[in-house]
């Protein structure tokens, strides 16, 4: 595939970026964050989004989605990520529509998928149980007592904890703490006897919570996929969470950068624009030319995901790892060269590095990532 | 059968009964690679044979027009030459700086009379050519070079200094930056000119460098004459050929920086060891050539990129200067990473113990990479003036 947008891409793209400017800005996030909202993001706009489509919009036509693919997905999220648009977008959309799709049964498939695509449902993935993304370290547990299983364990840093009316919760049904093996996936209803949840607001004013799950009792026709066997497919849609995340990644970091470059033209000091100088054109330049390579990584991993590429894991956590230390910089960068501006609250450009940095350390961070590209390219 | 499976079956028929088994070949050292040239330096007889059947049909520069010595193939016909002799491993027949930079150039500038008489000797390897752009006191800043170009009626009279000449030792012809007018601006007053290198007014004295000996050259010009005819584009106007040509050079070198057979992560785990889980014994070094492999498939993605982009219609413009700058500062952490994997050992200069072969010579060599055709902080001026439109100082 080539890497360059098609016509249907390129509207996709031009749309989005048209109805988030108008409709869910920065400012619009700093009205959310300032009036306590509980689930972090505006049902209005979300009702929109879904009526739009975007709810379905790397779900297959066959199980009621647009069929765009994640590449049409990335480039919406890319659009997400220049305005903080806040919504279940990427708990829903990117993360638990992709797990479903990766472990459901057609069944599932058919009633879950046609649901999220709807907009009808709210979906969130409850996996996280420490400060770090360890996905195999996880032990809560999910004994089978009769047709049932009998769910325990606590988890964190879910998002979308308080809006979502269910959770996949991943639990292990045999083996210990870093094995792959005995790994589950289950859909928990919210409202189940025995689940509660603990609201937390995070640095970038996104509702995220700790889920509880003391004896929690869930049939066994909500497990997805086989009991044990959810590694394989759990792993492959947490690659395409991180590709997803370092799509969004990109259009934030590019957006800081832009508005960056844009104060550099403008604000005088010494008698003349500080874009005049050199120390910091370099650090612009050269800044430049990284997101240049952030856009040609993403654009190469959302294609791997279309294609069904076996080299999809080496380019997620490539795609992921260079967003994170590209981000890191244009997000900070974009606070030193503000200046004293850029440390007050009633500028913008600070909302760019609070959501950065969350999203940075959404399923594995800069050295998690790193960490498995360089394991993955055999050293 | 289509038009271009039939010229594809003639071509393989034509390249298995010309091309002589020697040019099958792969190349070893530099001097495999022909040059052509009234002196030129051959490993191996057939490469004139080879040079001459090619340039014969024109496939010496094969999408130049007919007219001018290229063989007039369109792009499909072009891959399919490349392809059927890539699949009997036959060398290119010729490679010099007429075809890579002087022949777009005049394709581009140059009058009808001067394609017809520079362009087929360039197919045909006859005369090898030489830049004349850096002077001693004209590096980054080019535009303020000072070799004089004096109007003698039919001829110019070229005095003056040209430096970091690549094989002017072993070229016949220049093409040249001089000055024919100090009266304006820096950028006004350049002229592209040519002229013969074989005659009294020129010397040519090789350069050592830190990395031992290489193609450069200083070039000193005592009344050297250059023929009006030869004047490319208008006088005074070179500046636009200079910069067109710099683009294309600094595309060429950017490709240094192209991704190794094996990487060298998984060098490093043979020489330096593993733990356990297979992960390189020194974290240090693992997150530096981590992150040197990440960067370097990053770099190949944006370049396949913006290929798909130019195919796509698109021009290239100012990214040509983020691939300069990314490329060769690539290449010198390759050859910095290079030293710390391969050891002390790498740094071994000459004698039987080393089998290194050249690392220490390479990580020498690429330090200049990020200032020939323009220096990296030559090349962040442009993005930022150009691309983001900061002000000037």
């Amino acid at each position: 595939m080539a890497l360059v947008l098609n016509e249907e891409q390129v509207m996709l793209k031009d749309a989005a970026a048209g109805f988030l400017a108008e409709k869910a800005t920065v400012a619009h996030q700093r009205e959310l964050r300032d009036s306590g909202s509980e689930r972090g993001f505006d049902d209005a706009v979300w009702g929109e989004m879904a009526a739009m489509g975007w709810a379905g919009i790397a779900i297959p036509e066959a199980f009621g989605g647009l069929g765009y693919g994640y590449t049409g997905l990335g480039l919406v999220l890319e659009q997400v990520g220049r305005n903080l648009s806040a919504s279940p977008l990427q708990s829903t959309v990117l993360v638990a529509a992709s797990v479903i799709a990766e472990l459901g049964s057609q069944a599932q498939k058919e009633s879950l998928l046609a649901a999220i695509a709807a907009g009808d449902k709210l979906v969130s993935l409850a996996l996280q149980e420490g400060r770090h993304h360890a996905p195999l370290h996880t032990a809560t547990s999910a004994s089978a007592e009769g047709d049932d299983y009998i769910l325990h364990g606590n988890k964190v840093l879910v998002a979308d904890a308080v809006a979502a009316d269910s959770f996949i919760v991943v639990a292990r049904t045999a083996g210990e703490p870093g094995e792959a093996e005995g790994l589950s996936a289950f859909l928990v209803d919210a409202g189940s006897a025995g689940l509660s949840v603990d609201r937390r607001s995070m640095v970038d004013a996104r509702s995220a919570g700790a889920v509880a799950l003391d004896g929690v009792r869930v049939p066994a026709a909500n497990l997805l996929g086989t009991p044990g066997a959810a590694w394989t497919g759990l792993e492959r849609a947490l690659d395409i969470a991180n590709v997803g995340l370092a799509a969004e990644l990109l259009g934030l970091s590019c957006e800081a950068f832009e508005r960056t470059v844009a104060y550099l033209q403008e604000r005088k000091q010494f008698g003349r624009v500080i874009g005049s100088f050199q120390g910091l054109q370099h650090r612009a330049a050269d800044l430049f030319a990284e997101l240049e390579l952030c856009r040609s990584i993403v654009l190469q991993a959302l294609h791997a995901i279309d294609e069904g590429s076996d080299r999809l894991p080496l380019l997620a956590s490539a795609a992921k790892a260079k967003l994170c230390q590209v981000a890191q910089r244009a997000t900070s960068e974009g606070i030193q060269m503000h200046g004293g501006i850029g440390m007050t609250d009633e500028h913008e450009i600070g909302f760019f590095i609070k959501r950065a940095r969350v999203a940075q350390h959404t399923f594995g961070d800069y050295n998690y990532h790193l960490d498995r590209f360089a394991q993955l390219s055999g050293f | 059968m289509s038009d271009l499976e039939q010229f594809r079956q003639e071509t393989r028929a034509w390249l298995e009964e010309n091309c002589p088994p020697s040019m099958r070949e792969p190349v070893k050292s530099f001097e495999d690679i022909y040059n052509g040239g009234r002196r030129p330096e051959i490993s191996h007889p057939d490469q004139v044979l080879w040079c001459e059947r090619m340039a014969a049909r024109g496939w010496t520069v094969p999408h130049w027009p007919r007219e001018y010595g290229g063989g007039g193939l369109d792009k499909q016909q072009v891959k399919v030459l490349n392809q059927e002799m890539a699949r009997i491993g036959a060398r290119r027949a010729l490679d010099s700086f007429g075809i890579s930079m002087l022949g777009p150039a005049l394709l581009e500038f140059g009058n009808e009379e001067q394609k017809k008489e520079h362009l087929p000797k360039i197919c045909r390897g006859e005369i090898r050519w030489c830049q004349g752009y850096s002077e001693p006191n004209a590096g980054s800043d080019l535009a303020s070079l000072a070799t004089k170009a004096e109007d003698q009626g039919d001829h110019y009279l070229i005095n003056g200094q040209k430096i970091w000449t690549s094989y002017a030792d072993k070229a016949d012809w220049i093409f040249c930056l001089v000055r024919t007018d100090n009266s304006g601006s820096k950028h006004e007053g350049i002229s592209f000119v040519l002229f013969d290198m074989d005659q009294p007014g020129v010397t040519v004295k090789p350069i050592r460098l830190i990395s031992g000996s290489s193609p450069f050259c200083e070039t000193f010009f005592d009344n050297a004459v250059a023929d009006k005819k030869n004047l490319v584009g208008e006088e005074g106007k070179g500046w636009t050929i200079a910069k067109y040509l710099l683009t294309h050079e600094r595309e060429m070198i950017s490709s240094f920086g192209a991704a190794p057979k094996k990487s060298l992560g998984q060098h490093a785990g043979e020489i330096v060891g593993t733990d356990a889980s297979g992960r390189l014994a020194n974290g240090v070094l693992r997150q530096d050539l981590a992150q040197y492999q990440l960067d370097t498939l990053a770099f190949g993605a944006t370049m396949a990129r913006v290929g798909d982009e130019v195919k796509s219609g698109k021009g290239l413009g100012a990214a040509s200067s983020i691939f300069k700058y990314y490329g060769t500062e690539l290449n010198k952490r390759r050859n910095e990473l290079n030293l710390a994997v391969f050891g002390e050992q790498a740094l071994g200069w000459e004698g039987e113990a080393y089998d290194d072969g050249t690392l220490s010579r390479d990580w020498l060599r690429s330090k200049g990479n990020s200032i020939e055709g323009g220096t990296s902080e030559v090349q962040l001026n442009i993005v930022a003036k150009r691309v983001l439109g900061l002000p000037d100082a």
